[in-house]
């Protein structure tokens, strides 16, 4: 009875309604607010882009060369100044480890042969190894089909190739540099628009449908998203140099030694030169950079060799298991390979960079999507930080190409919502994953040790489990 | 298949402790009186105030009609990949294609096929929505040099006007409400070219469709509003495709869809017993 009077009701206004607006009401009703500050109104864009580190840069480049969405307005903005890359004979000491699948987003940009041009290393065998044990794992190339483990390219190398192909394809993406941004006033839901308005330092304003917050750790875009964001310090920091070695050598290893402070890695550069990734408490950190060069290639070398007290019970069952491991014709882990000397460091290459986790549980909004770090960080230990944000690169640009293509609009919630969800199902278990290692890592507790090593040998010994490890770690 | 009938409510939806009501009024042409009442020239503002309220629960994607606009991202691409098969996919996929959108309610898979590129014109026999569906179009500047047109009328009279005309005649979640669906099909293909397609979604007629399109939705859910299905008019995909071969088509494709309520979706699958999709060729 009620509702057959409401039905009449409202079927009735419904009616008048319709018939005495106007379309200028209409827009006003529906259409996206327009923006008052017209004084330094710089425009409004498709898709804003902010923060162009390598993450961000790399999602502009590979818009541009999607065809689906090379009509996109694209706007970059920027930071820092525009940088001109020279090669240098020196190596920059920040450089990443890129993983296949990286090498194959990179290469089907054309970005790739522009690291090759200039300079890369392949990595064919790592070897992990833990202080408190000696036990270890080692990946090799033959284990994924004679691929190479990794590459280790500088980032300001890989910058530069990204942007040479940004650069070099016609298209409608801008780039603002020293465009610093000071707020974000964002939509509240996705209708009817999904209009977000972005306040430079300056005074300058742009608009945009599309928001990406690929402005890293720290990321602004993400604190106006309001999202919940898990994160903690590890009172950690990463060292960083470009060391010399002590006798040239193919150097393709990639080496990782598990201290009880922290992981110290070397990555190859050339015959002759690693780069350094020490992870470490802060004050210790903090010290090392301080120390004279000769004291810290000491310091360095120990970190290397220096054999840490081992509980004998460890031993015992590591050396048991190795036995046990080596009648049944698998790997022992006894193969262990040395790792280099280090003879010095290169002049003013030593920084260290803090470490800490961050997730951010939610990677969208109505019309805002974080890439790269600034949706997660992870402790630098299995070189996936910068992978990660790429695979977001690759996903978002193929799932929006898909919804335009589909007469969607750029800011659809359908399509995003598949981008949190394929991304978040990647990059959660992988963050959780060097989380749990890092733990294992950096406890003395004997029991953990002893589980960690004889589980580290377990790995090792069985293939289907490494090519677990390596695919996840590859993608 | 709830979400068509979202689209032939003329829809108040109220939300109420969360709980969608939805009040179904009838799809009939509205009194040719009311017509005439677009001459008034003050505007009383709680009337755009109710028809911005309207158009927001039309056209926002989270709102009631969620339903109707997951569904545009089964059926555009559906209609798209009938139609166009190429590897070099551009903006336009749809580009000079005329398509006739039959029952297109306020206009949500007319824009989606508009976006694409197609030359659509949408009909209803909803004087309302049609009304409503008009004013949408000046709205989404994607379509702003390609505006669907939108006649209020049948499909049997609209054949009386066109006869091989388009490329495509979709006919999304209608044919279950027609009474002569025989002269409905006939009509659609009266209108269209040959070599031509058309696009047929509807609820299949099993104890499962009963179950959850017409009970659980209308009764339980309260997805859609109750008493918009009879279950006599659903057809099956025999039926169907039965009426399509003698009346000169070739059926090409039938799936089966399925609504996935946890994550909103619309998916195609091999499971025909809720609702399904089919596309036919027309021969000569
Ligand atoms: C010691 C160390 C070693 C690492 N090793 C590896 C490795 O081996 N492999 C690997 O994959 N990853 C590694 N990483 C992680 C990797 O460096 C990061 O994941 C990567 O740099 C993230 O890129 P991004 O583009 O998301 O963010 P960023 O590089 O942080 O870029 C963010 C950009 O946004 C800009 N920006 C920020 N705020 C604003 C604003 N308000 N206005 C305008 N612009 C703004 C900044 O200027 C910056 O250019 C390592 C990290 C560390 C610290």
């Amino acid at each position: 009875m009620l509702v057959n009077n409401m039905k009449f009701l409202l079927n009735r206004q419904f009616r008048c309604c319709i018939q005495t607006t106007s379309v200028r009401l209409l827009s006003t009703a529906v259409g996206g607010y327009s923006p008052q500050f017209k004084d330094n109104f710089k425009g409004n864009y498709d898709v804003i882009i902010a923060g162009g580190g390598m993450v961000g840069c790399s999602l502009a480049c590979a818009m541009a060369k999607n065809s689906l969405l090379s009509n996109l307005r694209v706007l970059l903005l920027e930071a820092s100044p525009e940088s001109y890359y020279q090669p240098k004979p020196e190596y920059s000491n920040r450089v990443v480890a890129l993983n296949q699948n990286t090498k194959s987003l990179m290469t089907s940009l054309n970005v790739w042969k522009h690291v090759e041009n200039v300079r890369l290393q392949p990595v064919r065998y790592m070897q992990v190894w833990d202080a408190s044990s000696d036990v270890m794992i080692s990946f090799s190339s033959a284990d994924m089909m004679d691929d190479d483990v990794a590459y280790i390219v500088e980032n300001d190398l890989m910058l530069h190739a990204i942007n040479t192909e940004l650069l070099a394809v016609n298209s409608n993406i801008n780039i603002v540099y020293n465009a610093k941004i000071q707020s974000y006033q964002l939509p509240k839901e996705a209708y009817p628009s999904t209009q977000s308005i972005v306040k430079m330092d300056n005074g300058d304003t742009y608009t945009c449908q599309l928001l990406i917050g690929a402005d890293g750790a720290n990321s602004a875009v993400r604190k106006a998203m309001g999202v919940q964001y898990l994160s903690w310090s590890y009172d950690q920091m990463g060292v960083v140099a470009t060391l010399d070695l002590a006798e040239e050598c193919t150097n393709t290893t990639a080496w990782q030694r598990w201290l009880p402070t922290g992981p110290i890695a070397l990555l190859p550069l050339d015959s002759k030169r690693s780069s350094l990734v020490w992870c470490t408490w802060q004050d210790n950190a903090k010290q090392l950079l301080k120390l004279p060069e000769d004291q810290f290639v000491d310091a360095l070398n120990d970190a290397l060799w220096k054999q840490y007290p081992r509980s004998s019970s460890v031993e015992t069952c590591t050396s048991w298991l190795s036995a046990g491991l080596k009648q049944a014709g698998m790997a022992d882990g006894a193969a262990r390979q040395l790792p280099p000397s280090v003879r010095g460091v290169a002049p003013a290459s030593r920084a260290a960079f803090p470490l800490a986790f961050g997730h951010s549980t939610r990677y969208i909004a109505p019309g805002v999507a974080l890439i790269g770090d600034a949706a997660h960080r992870v402790h630098p230990l299995a070189g996936q930080g910068v992978n990660l944000g790429f695979g977001d690169v690759k996903d978002l640009t193929e799932l929006l190409a898909e919804a335009v293509y589909s007469g969607l609009d750029v800011a659809h919630p359908n399509w995003m919502q598949k981008y949190e969800s394929v991304r978040q199902r990647h990059n959660v278990p992988t963050q959780v994953m060097i989380e749990v290692l890092h733990r294992l890592y950096t406890v003395d507790f004997l029991p953990v040790v002893l589980a960690r090593s004889l589980g580290l040998q377990i790995a090792n010994a069985l293939q289907p489990i490494k090519k677990l490890i390596m695919a996840q770690a590859a993608t | 298949m709830w979400s068509y009938k979202l689209s032939r409510s003329v829809l108040k939806g109220t939300r109420n402790n969360g709980i969608m009501k939805l009040v179904w009024c009838s799809t009939q042409p509205a009194p040719a009186t009311s017509a005439t009442r677009i001459a008034h020239s003050t505007i009383d503002t709680s009337d755009v105030e109710l028809f911005s309220k309207q158009m927001k629960d039309w056209w926002n994607p989270d709102g009631p009609m969620a339903l109707l606009h997951t569904f545009n991202l089964l059926r555009v691409p559906f209609v798209r990949d009938g139609l166009v098969n190429t590897s070099q996919k551009d903006l336009q996929p749809l580009k000079d294609k005329k398509i006739l959108d039959v029952g297109c309610g306020g206009g949500i898979l007319s824009e989606g096929l508009a976006r694409l590129g197609a030359d659509v014109t949408g009909i209803d026999a909803s004087k309302d929505l049609i009304a409503l569906a008009h004013e949408h179009r000046n709205v989404d500047p994607k379509i702003a040099n390609n505006k669907p047109i939108y006649i209020n009328c049948t499909v049997e009279d609209h054949a009386k006007t066109v006869a091989n005309h388009y490329d495509a005649v979709v006919a999304s979640e209608v044919i279950e409400h027609v009474n002569n669906q025989e002269l409905f099909v006939k009509s659609c293909i009266h209108a269209l070219k040959p070599g031509g397609r058309i696009f047929i979604t509807t609820p299949n007629r099993t104890r499962m469709s009963q179950l959850f399109v017409i009970f659980l939705s209308e009764n339980v859910f309260n997805f859609i509003p109750k008493g918009a299905h009879q279950y006599e008019k659903f057809i099956t995909p025999n039926e169907l495709t039965f009426i399509l071969e003698r009346n000169d088509c070739h059926v090409e494709l039938s799936y089966g869809i399925l609504y996935n309520p946890v994550a909103r979706t619309w998916d195609f699958s091999q499971y025909q017993h809720l609702q399904y999709a089919i596309q036919a060729v027309k021969l000569s």
